[in-house]
């Protein structure tokens, strides 16, 4: 039993050496040609920027939206914005997943002693979109400045929190989206409109949706507890829509739940797949 | 023992809801240090039932263990005891340098540096590969990156080795150097071989065994040399004439004789027993003024067709 134990633990560590390797080699593919890279780096932070424009450009014409005001909106934008940058740059590549059913390249992939998705996510990551992190940091270090905040332990904590459990959230979210493509060929568009469509949801308020909106993308897909729970827990502010305060702090519980639900789609999806050879 | 198989089926679903079973019923065991030709035609179900033994598919009924293993329960255990190589798909790094790709799989597969350094080193010298060793796989020629596709498969010490129509695309030089070394590791005990292809020469060179399947079933499991002294081994000869000739009738050991454009291009099916392509060729030319010719060696399909009906 203990070696047996031991034998699982060396296991793992070297399954972890091994992922951490893949990331490596596609690190270094991606920076062989670095003012390439930099440029790319570049797009992806105009990208995030032309959206930080639309939010100011808003705001000169309202003075508050769902209850929030310019700053404290950017405090949503931000982390939303931190944690979509990062779970696109580790899950994004998922969105391939047809190309690699269809080319046989899953197939490949399970001929070798490590998990298909940790595989895929590993060797596909993309660095690139740290330019729109670094962008969407940027904006919530300057937001989080101005903005009036009761600083407390526990605020501390869930403001490096906040980001971690939004990326894990959207990562999940993602793995879940896509496995949509093991059933459907052309699933890619709907996992793409939930995926990128959690961006917009989650960088503005709750407020602004429409009611059946709110409890689609934020709730069942959980987008609400990306940025704009963890923003209110921040500023101390009760929820304009009315909804209980423990909800605010729930965030890194709903990451770990999104986990638990997204290992479980994935490996239903591969059984799936492994059952019918599609 | 080494691949066990039981009464393995796997169907599939198509549209409309038919079911159509690729695999139908397949029983066979390959002992370790065998070296097994799986042959049959396109559809004969050979890659669905790869991907069982290497736990990608689930089957539908029937049983199968490798290495002692469930392959679908224990994937990841398995991949560690076999290696694969798919003549189609890459197990390579495309914008790494070979060197790179095959480091990546050394910690994938958990192998330790002393023993990777030392096999790698034999293998990069038997098949050649120190000149192109820190190039791009990218922009390696297919021989080249089969080669690296081979070793690939081979650096964790795999007791079997799958390989699926490896020399696919090759030209010849390559074809032998991959099968002479495969042939080498075989005889030296080191792996065991299961090999599918539509290459007659990889099965005549590598293999001992054969098992032609068809439609999902086994038609024949025997040693290769017997299989040939039942149905001998018919080559065909092409030739094109200066001026068209009547059919080339009544030469040695031809079966048949197929005419096209009038007589100007001639096939004789002969049998290997009874001639050799170069008396053949004589026979000819000392009848009628030959402009081309060539050897065709016969397709595993024409074999198989030919197996088809007769008793084994």
């Amino acid at each position: 039993m203990a070696l047996g134990a031991q034998a699982g633990r060396t296991r793992r560590a070297s399954g972890i050496t091994a992922y951490r390797r893949l990331v490596g080699a596609a690190a270094r593919s991606q920076l062989a040609y670095p003012a390439s890279f930099a440029l790319q780096c570049a797009g992806q932070a105009a990208a995030q920027t032309s959206e930080l424009v639309t939010i100011l450009v808003l705001f000169r014409h309202v003075r508050a939206m769902g209850g929030f005001d310019v700053r404290q909106v950017l405090v949503i934008y931000g982390i939303a914005g931190v944690s979509f940058g990062l779970a696109d740059m580790i899950v994004g590549q998922l969105d391939s997943l047809p190309t690699y059913i269809r080319m046989g390249r899953l197939d490949a992939l399970m001929l070798r002693p490590l998990g298909a998705l940790g595989q895929i996510c590993a060797s596909e990551i993309t660095l690139r979109r740290l330019g729109r992190s670094c962008t969407a940091l940027a904006v919530l270090v300057v937001a989080l400045s101005t903005v009036d905040i009761q600083w407390t332990v526990g605020r501390a904590v869930l403001v490096m929190l906040a980001p971690v459990a939004g990326t894990v959230i959207l990562c999940s979210i993602w793995v879940v989206a896509c496995s949509v493509c093991f059933w459907l060929v052309e699933g890619r568009e709907l996992a793409n409109s939930v995926t990128y469509g959690s961006s917009m949801f989650t960088a503005y308020p709750l407020g602004i949706f429409s009611s059946w909106l709110r409890r689609l993308m934020g709730f069942a897909v959980p987008g609400a507890f990306v940025a704009y729970f963890p923003t209110l827990a921040l500023l101390g502010k009760p929820d304009p829509l009315g909804l209980p305060r423990w909800l605010q702090w729930s965030s890194p519980l709903v990451a770990v739940l999104s986990v638990l639900v997204a290992g479980a789609v994935w490996r239903t999806a591969l059984r799936h797949y492994r059952g019918t050879g599609s | 023992m080494i691949i066990e198989m039981d009464g393995l089926v796997r169907s599939f679903r198509r549209r409309r809801g038919v079911e159509v079973r690729a695999v139908d019923g397949i029983t066979l065991r390959v002992d370790a240090g065998e070296a097994v030709g799986y042959i049959g035609p396109n559809g004969a179900g050979k890659s669905t039932t790869i991907k069982m033994l290497t736990g990608i598919l689930v089957p539908t009924a029937g049983r199968v263990r490798v290495c002692g293993l469930d392959p679908v329960r224990r994937r990841r255990e398995l991949a560690r005891r076999i290696g694969v190589v798919f003549g189609q798909r890459s197990q390579l790094w495309w914008d790494l340098p070979l060197r790179d790709s095959f480091e990546l799989l050394r910690v994938i597969h958990g192998v330790s540096p002393s023993e990777f350094a030392v096999r790698c080193a034999e293998f990069v010298e038997l098949l050649d590969m120190a000149p192109f060793l820190d190039t791009p796989v990218r922009q390696l020629s297919l021989g080249q990156r089969m080669r690296g596709e081979v070793t690939a498969a081979l650096l964790h010490a795999p007791r079997l080795l799958v390989l699926d129509e490896p020399t696919i695309g090759l030209d010849l030089v390559s074809k032998e150097r991959l099968r002479s070394f495969l042939a080498a590791l075989n005889a030296a005990g080191r792996v065991t071989l299961l090999l599918t292809t539509h290459d007659l020469p990889d099965v005549e060179r590598l293999c001992r065994r054969l098992v032609v399947v068809d439609r999902g079933r086994v038609l024949i499991d025997g040693p290769l040399d017997k299989l040939r002294r039942r149905f001998g081994v018919r080559r065909e000869l092409v030739v094109d004439l200066e001026a068209p000739a009547p059919p080339l009738d009544g030469l040695p050991g031809v079966e048949s004789v197929t005419v096209q454009a009038d007589g100007l291009r001639q096939h004789l099916v002969f049998s290997t027993e009874v001639t050799t392509a170069a008396a053949l060729i004589a026979s000819v030319v000392r009848r009628v003024a030959v402009r081309d010719l060539a050897v065709a060696e016969p397709a595993i399909e024409d074999v198989v067709r030919r197996l088809y009906g007769r008793e084994w």
